[in-house]
Parts: C-alpha cells; structure tokens; sequence
C-alpha cells in the first residue's frame, strides 16, 4: 500500500498519469482478453465456426499445426523432425552449462548433429529418405540457425585471431573477408550462395540447396561473430600474455588455455546477440526456395477459406521465435552469472 | 663459466627513436641475489624482460645457463622454462583457482601428471604461506595474497633463475612486508634472483650485488655494503638521498 501510495498517487501529476493509464488500460486490455480467449475459436471442423464468432481464430493453427510446423515433410514421418528438433533443443541447453566445456562439448555436438541430420534426411536404418528440399517449418529453421551457429563460431575464432596476427598476409586475408561479407546484405549472401556458388562446382556435383543456405549462414554469421570474439581478446590484458609466455606456454596452449577462456568469457553478451539475430534470419531463406517457419505460415494461409485469419497465424509464429529467443537469452544470462561465480575484477 | 647464470653483454635496445637500453653488461653467478634500482624509465625493468624474451634486445648477447637467446622460437622457450617471473601487476590467470594456476604450467610444459603437479602447488602454496586459499579465484584474494600466489607460480616449474619486476611496487604498504618475507626466504635457500625493487631495506639484507642505472645505462655495480655507504658515482648518490629519505 505505502509503494502504491508512494509511486502511483505520489504527487497531482503522478495521480492525473495514474488514472489516465489505468483508463487506457481499461480500454484495450479487456477487449484484447475478450478476442484472444473469451469469445476465441481454439478448435474447429470448418472455418464457419470462426466467422460466427467474435473472438479469435485459433483453430486456424490447431488444425494446420502440422504443417506450419513441419511444412511438406512427408505426413507419417514427422515425428522425425519433431526428435530432431529436441535434439537441438537439448544441444542449446547443454552447451550452457559450463561444466561441459571441455572435449566432450564438441563431442555432444557432434554426435547430436549427426543423429538430427541423419534422423531428418533418412535412407539408413529403414527410415525412408527424404530430400532437403522437403524439410521445412521449425525443424528447419533450427537446423539453419544451429549448425550455422556451431560452425561460424571456430571459424570466427580463427578469423578474429587472424585479424589480430603480427603476419601481414593473415591479417589482411582476415580484414578483407570480415569487411566483404559485413558489408553485403545476407540476402546477396544467400543469393550468391544457392545461383552462383553452384556455377563454380565442377559438372555433375550438386550441393543441395538447404546446405548451401547453410554455408551461406555460416560465412555469414562468421563474420560478425569474429567481430564480437576481437571485441574479447581486446579486453584481456597484455600482462596475460606475459605471463602465459614467461610460464613457457607454446603459442597453442596460450591462447587455448589462457586468452580465449577470459575472451570468449568478456564476448558473451555479443555472442549471443549474434545467435539470436542468426535464428531470426534463417527467416530469409524463403527467397531462395526453402520453406522455414514463417513461410510455412505464409503457405498455410494460401488456403482461401482460412486467409481471414493470417492475424492468429502470424502471432503464433511470431510466438515461437519469441519463445526460442526468450530461452537463448535467459540460458546466456544464466551462463554469465555461473562465469562469473568467484571473480571479481 | 659454468658457475655463470645469466650473461648480458653490450645489450642495448630502442624504441623507435627513444633508446631503452645503452650497451648494457651485467653477469650473474649461480646463486647470486641481484638487486636492480634505479629512477623510473631508467631501463631496469626493460633490462630483465630481455633475459627471459619478453622484450627483444637490438644489439649484444644475453646467455642463460650457456643458452644464447635468438629469435629462434624453440629457443626462447626453452630459456623461459628456467625461469620464473614475478610481475607487478601479479597476473595471475583470473579464469583459474589458485591451484589451477599453479598446475597449468607444470602439467601442459612439463608434461608431468596432474597429482604430481598438485602436491608441487601445495609444497610452494605452503612455502608462501597461504595451502589454505587453493581452490580459491585470484579474485578473491588481497593484493599481497595474489603476489604470493604468482611467486608460488612460477616456483612450480623448478626455475633456476627468478625474476622479480617491481613485485611491491602494486601493493599496499602494509601487504610489502608479507611479500617481502617470501622473496627473503627464497634468497635464503640459495635461489639466484635478479629483483627490480625500490625497497632498499630488502636489498641490504638479501643484495650480492647491487645494480644502479639510470637513462638506460649500467651506472653502478657494487656489493650493498660499498653501494650504500660509498657509492663512487655522483648519480647514485643523489638516487640514494632521494629515495632513502623517504
């Protein structure tokens, strides 16, 4: 009561806000309440439950979940996708827990990635095959955003160690890729990547195209992670590097096991801001063709007695990518502060 | 010569223009205790990361334990291994506890096995005088503490040679003592040590040899007794004034 009175009711000013807040409130949470769950549609045969309604449509998303999630993977086999998609899931979540950073990380990544692509592409053990081509919906999206997260990180790793060379050639090799592919929009990469990059294959080898979107968002994503690992190797101080070499650690060991832990550790918060905007983009391989969670959507809606209702299905999509991206940010957080456990500087 | 630790002859080494180093010469025995002074910007602290390669010298030669230190790289490392450094700064590895700082070089350098290395951490962790703060993070401990950690550190790959760059100069007054006591006890069990300190109270009581530069140049070597009650040159002497009426 004495906070209320304090912050809410502090002064004539503070009393006009307070109401003017309150009635706004008023006015647009109510309705809102009373369209997204009292007078909502959740199931339905037919669209013509909904438009004798008032409320929202979400049955337009309980009756077409399979495919804005899975897209036109093959009907009976979606649970495959749906294992795989745990699988990275899980991959997230462990790779947050420091305890595991050591040569089992790369490991579980390993192991993890090839079951989930080998469980999504099919043709061993009896699964029947399925082309990339055919992948879509969630799974998709997650297998662009993490294999493209898990392989621009040792790449970024390099290229920020590269920039950061005393041998010119190294350096400037690194400069020169880290300004080309930032200064070009990652819809050219993806472009360059799914039209051109095939031109410079000799005949008869094909990449498909799911996996050269997938290189696109490697080099990509590398580029400005390696920004983001420089930004943390600047923040280790030179005395470290004296000490690593005064302690007679090969140039190896010092960067392995001195400067990159405390730079990698100072480059977090960058770190994940670039994974998160990663996971986003994947949204854009829809100009080359492939059908992640959005276009799923955007394909759903194609259905013309369901089309009144894109509002529902764009909030839903908009709602997984918030969910994911909610959980990599609260996973980093959590991260930072179990870093930074013990030290104080 | 096999009684020579270290061997700096002509040495000299420039910034750019600005000349750190002047035709430097200096000779330690095995077990000797050097102490360097001298004004700041003098070269002393220049003068010691050469011996162990943290800087490179232009000109002359440095010669540790018979071993001339070149730009070849298996070299270098192979001079650091025999000696150990102690900075100002401590520079402990903040990412690591204690214990992890003190095994990291023995284990990966040295190759030897993690218990090992463990109970060496203990023994100099005992010898400085703190066994107790070994799972703790450098963070956690006083400046003096953290100081005791690093000598502790480098004492873990049994150098031969300790260098000691200005190892109080970071500290609170009432942390010196503590280190002070330490590098004391090392000088006492026959360590060869080369220390750039100002504290003129530890170099009476530990100093072979006293070294004073200034302006990049050796000025003055002489045994404590002589350097502190006749110093033959006037540049010592108005250093001594300034720095012993403190």
């Amino acid at each position: 009561m004495t906070w209320i009175r304090k912050n809410l009711f502090g002064s004539p000013i503070g009393i006009v806000l307070t109401l003017l807040v309150a009635w706004a409130a008023w006015q647009i949470v109510p309705p809102l309440w009373n369209w997204a769950f009292g007078h909502a549609v959740w199931f339905a045969e037919s669209p013509d439950a909904c438009r004798a309604a008032a409320g929202a449509c979400w049955a337009v998303v309980t009756t077409k979940y399979r495919f804005l999630l899975f897209g036109l993977y093959p009907y009976e086999d979606q649970w495959r996708p749906l294992i795989a998609s745990g699988l990275f899931v899980g991959l997230l979540g462990i790779t947050c827990d420091r305890r595991l950073w050591d040569q089992r990380l790369l490991l579980i990544w390993a192991v993890t990635l090839t079951v989930a692509l080998f469980l999504m592409r099919g043709g061993v053990f009896g699964l029947s095959y399925v082309p990339a081509e055919q992948w879509g919906g969630l799974p998709l999206t997650l297998v662009l955003s993490v294999v493209g997260i898990g392989g621009a990180f040792p790449l970024a790793i390099v290229l920020a160690l590269g920039r950061r060379s005393h041998l010119p050639v190294i350096r400037a090799l690194s400069v020169t890729y880290i300004e080309i592919v930032r200064g070009v929009p990652l819809v050219s990469v993806l472009f360059m990547a799914s039209v051109m990059f095939p031109l410079f294959l000799p005949e008869g080898l094909t990449i498909d195209k799911v996996l050269r979107a997938q290189i696109g968002f490697i080099l990509f994503a590398a580029a400005y992670l390696a920004e983001a690992v420089r930004g943390g190797l600047q923040a280790v101080p030179k005395g470290q590097y004296e000490a690593a070499d005064a302690l007679g650690l090969s140039t190896a060991q010092k960067l392995r096991l001195v400067i990159l832990p405390q730079a990698l550790r100072a480059s977090i918060p960058p770190i994940v801001n670039q994974f998160i905007a990663t996971f986003k983009d994947t949204s854009l391989v829809v100009i080359i063709g492939l059908y992640d969670l959005l276009t799923t959507t955007r394909i759903a809606l194609t259905d013309p007695p369901w089309r009144p209702y894109y509002v529902e299905a764009y909030i839903t999509a908009a709602l997984v990518y918030f969910i994911f991206c909610i959980f990599l940010s609260r996973a980093s957080l959590r991260l930072e502060r179990s870093l930074n456990a013990g030290v104080r500087t | 010569m096999t009684d020579t630790a270290v061997s700096i002859s002509g040495v000299s080494k420039h910034y750019g223009a600005f000349r750190a180093l002047f035709d430097v010469s200096l000779t330690v025995r095995k077990g000797e205790r050097v102490v360097v002074c001298g004004p700041s910007g003098s070269g002393k602290s220049t003068l010691i990361r050469c011996v162990n390669a943290l800087e490179r010298h232009d000109a002359g030669t440095i010669t540790v334990n018979g071993i001339e230190l070149t730009d070849d790289l298996k070299t270098t490392e192979r001079i650091r291994r025999q000696i150990g450094m102690v900075f100002q700064s401590f520079n402990l590895f903040p990412h690591l506890t204690v214990l992890e700082n003190l095994t990291l070089a023995p284990t990966r350098v040295q190759k030897i096995a993690k218990v090992e290395a463990e109970e060496r951490a203990m023994h100099y962790l005992g010898r400085v005088r703190i066994p107790e703060q070994a799972n703790k993070y450098p963070g956690q401990l006083s400046g003096g503490q953290q100081q005791r950690v690093a000598i502790a550190r480098a004492l873990c790959l049994r150098p031969e040679l300790m260098l000691f760059d200005e190892p109080t100069s970071a500290l609170d007054p009432e942390m010196i003592q503590e280190v002070l006591d330490v590098m004391t006890g090392l000088a006492k069990d026959g360590m060869t040590m080369i220390c750039v300190t100002h504290e003129m109270g530890f170099a009476r009581n530990v100093a072979d040899t006293m070294v004073f530069m200034d302006g990049g140049k050796v000025v003055e070597i002489a045994p404590p007794e002589r350097f502190f009650t006749a110093p033959q040159e006037e540049r010592t002497r108005s250093f001594l004034s300034r720095i012993l009426s403190k």
